[in-house]
C-alpha cells in the first residue's frame, strides 16, 4: 500500500518535472513546477516529516511560485513570446552538467544507503526536533542564511529603485 | 484497518465536507436575506415549490438549477485545459482546507476514541494555511487562461491581494502558536479550555486580541469579498472570471463562500475557543461560583459540537455584516493596508508575545 502510493506520487513528480522542462509555454512550465513541489511534499509527509512537507507547500508552492507565475503573467503575456535564444550555444553545456549532477546524485544515494551512522543526525520530522537542531547545532548557518536573504532583499530594492 | 475504522474515517470526512458544502450553499441565501434586513427590504422570497416559499430558502436551489443549465461558454483563444481546471482548483482548495479544524473533542463510543476532526495532523494549522495559499492558483489560472486582458488584470489583482493577505494571516497566527505552544489545532483548542483567575476562559481573543483583529481583517481579504473585492468588482470594474458562465462561474462564487466558512472556522478554532463551552469540563459544567452540573459524555460532546457550529455561524454573520457595511477599498488602499498595516502589526504582535512569554514565563 505505502509502496504503491510512493510509486504513484513519484511518477507524478517525475512527469511534472519533465513537463516543466519540455513545455514551451512558461505559465504551463511554472504550474508543472507547482505540481512537482506538491508531489515532493507528499513524499515528505509519507516519510513522517510533516512540518517539512507543509512548510514546503506554504513557502514554495504557495508563496514563491505564486510570485513566479505573477511575474510571468506580467512580463510574458502571449504564447508567442519565445524568439530565438541569443545564447543558444550555452545549451550545449546542459548535457555534461546534467550528467555530472546525475553522477553526484548516484554517489550520494549510494553513500546514504551505507548505514544510519553517516551524514546528518537522524531525528524525527516533528517541529520540536527541527527547531531544536536549527536553534542549537545549526544556529550559525541558520543566522547566516537570514543575513544572506536580507542582502538579497536590499539588492532587489536597489535594483527596483527608480533612477532619479 | 477494520470496516469499523474505515466507517469512522468516512464519517469524520463526510461530516466536515457536508457541513462546509451545505453552509457554503446556504450562505447565498444568508447573504441576500441579511442584506435585505440590513437595508430594510424584504429580500429574496419569490422561489416557491407548490406555493411554499419558506423565507426564500428555495433560492439557492433555483440558483443551482439555473447555473447548471446555462451554456458553458469558452472563448476561442482560451487555454482549454487551464480554463476548465481553474474553477476546480479554487473550489478544491477551499473545500479541503477545513479538514484539520476540530469540531469537537474526543468522542468515546464502544471503547473507541474518535477525535472529532476530519484529519488528525500534528501541523494542522500549517495545513489549513497551505490550502488557503494554494487557492490563489485557481484565480490566477482563470485570469490568464481566459485570453482576455481584463481577466488577466483581475487575476493579477487577486494574486497581489491574496499574497499580502496571506503573509498577514501567517504572521498573525504565529502569536497564537507561541501562546498555546502547538501547531496541532486540537491541542490549541484544548489549551483554550483553561481559566484565568478561575473564571476567564483562556480563549485566543483574550490572550491575543491584536492578532484576532489582524487575522480577521486579513482573512476577509483572503476571501476576496467586499470590502476587498478588487479582483472581481462585479458591479463596475471587471474581474478574473469575466469569461466564465454557467456552473464554472458558480464555482468561483462558491469558492468565495467556502473560504468564508473556512476563515470563520479558523477564527473560531484559534481565537474563540473552538468547541469549548465556558466552564464545561468532560464530566459536566463546573461553575466558578461553586455550582456543578453532571452531564453524560454524549451530551457534553453534542454541546461542544453545537458550540462550534454556533460560533462559526456567528463569525460568518459578523463577516457578512462587514461585507454589507463597508464600501470597496481601492486597490492601492488594500495593498497599503496589507503591507504597511497588517504585516508590521503582526510582526509587532509576535515580538510583544515573545517578550510577554519571557517575562511571565511558560505558556498560558
Amino acid at each position: 500500500m505505502a509502496h504503491a502510493a510512493f510509486f504513484v506520487v513519484a511518477a507524478i513528480a517525475v512527469v511534472a518535472a519533465l513537463g516543466l522542462v519540455l513545455r514551451r509555454n512558461a505559465i504551463h512550465g511554472a504550474l508543472f513546477l507547482v505540481v512537482n513541489l506538491g508531489a515532493i511534499a507528499v513524499l515528505y509527509q509519507t516519510l513522517g516529516a510533516e512540518f517539512l512537507a507543509w512548510a514546503q507547500v506554504i513557502v514554495y508552492a504557495g508563496a514563491i511560485m505564486v510570485l513566479f507565475v505573477f511575474a510571468i503573467m506580467v512580463l510574458i503575456p502571449g504564447k508567442e513570446e519565445t524568439g530565438p535564444d541569443p545564447r543558444r550555444a550555452w545549451r550545449l553545456l546542459a548535457l555534461p552538467a546534467g550528467a555530472l549532477l546525475f553522477l553526484q546524485l548516484i554517489f550520494v544515494v549510494r553513500g546514504a544507503r551505507g548505514g544510519a551512522g553517516s551524514g546528518a543526525p537522524s531525528v524525527g520530522g516533528g517541529v520540536e526536533s527541527i527547531a531544536g537542531l536549527l536553534f542549537t547545532r545549526y544556529l550559525f548557518p541558520f543566522e547566516l542564511t537570514s543575513v544572506l536573504l536580507l542582502a538579497a532583499m536590499v539588492g532587489a530594492l536597489l535594483l527596483a529603485r527608480r533612477r532619479v | 484497518m477494520s470496516a469499523a475504522d474505515l466507517g469512522i474515517a468516512f464519517g469524520r470526512v463526510a461530516f466536515v465536507m457536508l457541513f462546509v458544502l451545505n453552509l457554503g450553499g446556504l450562505l447565498t441565501w444568508v447573504e441576500r436575506k441579511q442584506s435585505a434586513i440590513m437595508q430594510d427590504r424584504i429580500g429574496a422570497n419569490r422561489a416557491s415549490i407548490f406555493g411554499f416559499r419558506l423565507l426564500g430558502l428555495f433560492h439557492p436551489l433555483a440558483d443551482a438549477i439555473k447555473m447548471l443549465t446555462k451554456e458553458d461558454f469558452r472563448p476561442a483563444r482560451a487555454d482549454p485545459f487551464l480554463f476548465g481546471l481553474a474553477p476546480f482548483v479554487s473550489v478544491f482548495c477551499a473545500l479541503v482546507a477545513f479538514a484539520s479544524i476540530p469540531f469537537g473533542d474526543v468522542l468515546r463510543v464502544a471503547g473507541r476514541e474518535i477525535p472529532l476532526q476530519a484529519v488528525t495532523l500534528n501541523v494542522g494549522i500549517l495545513y489549513v494555511f497551505a490550502m488557503l495559499s494554494l487557492g490563489v492558483y485557481g484565480v490566477m489560472m482563470a485570469g490568464w487562461s481566459s485570453a482576455n486582458n481584463f481577466a488577466l488584470l483581475g487575476g493579477q489583482r487577486a494574486a497581489a491581494l491574496m499574497i499580502s493577505a496571506e503573509i498577514a494571516i501567517g504572521a498573525s497566527i504565529m502569536g497564537v502558536v507561541m501562546i498555546y505552544g502547538s501547531l496541532n489545532m486540537m491541542d490549541i483548542v484544548r489549551a483554550q479550555g483553561r481559566l484565568f483567575w478561575g473564571w476567564l476562559p483562556a480563549w485566543g481573543i483574550v490572550t491575543q486580541p491584536l492578532a484576532f483583529v489582524l487575522f480577521l481583517t486579513a482573512g476577509i481579504a483572503a476571501t476576496k469579498r467586499i470590502p476587498f473585492d478588487t479582483p472581481e468588482g462585479e458591479s463596475e470594474i471587471i474581474g478574473y472570471f469575466i469569461e466564465y458562465s454557467g456552473m464554472k462561474f458558480g464555482m468561483f462564487a462558491m469558492a468565495d463562500f467556502l473560504e468564508t466558512v473556512v476563515i470563520a472556522g479558523m477564527t473560531t478554532a484559534l481565537f474563540l475557543g473552538g468547541w469549548q463551552v465556558p466552564y464545561l469540563v468532560p464530566d459536566g459544567f463546573r461553575f466558578p461560583w461553586g455550582g456543578a452540573v453532571a452531564l453524560p459524555h454524549l451530551l457534553v460532546t453534542l454541546l461542544q459540537v453545537g458550540a462550534f457550529v454556533v460560533k462559526v455561524c456567528a463569525m460568518i454573520f459578523v463577516m457578512m455584516l462587514i461585507r454589507w457595511t463597508l464600501p470597496r477599498f481601492r486597490y492601492d488602499q488594500a495593498m497599503r493596508l496589507g503591507w504597511l498595516g497588517l504585516f508590521p502589526l503582526s510582526i509587532l504582535n509576535i515580538v510583544v508575545t515573545g517578550i510577554g512569554l519571557l517575562l511571565w514565563g511558560g505558556r498560558a
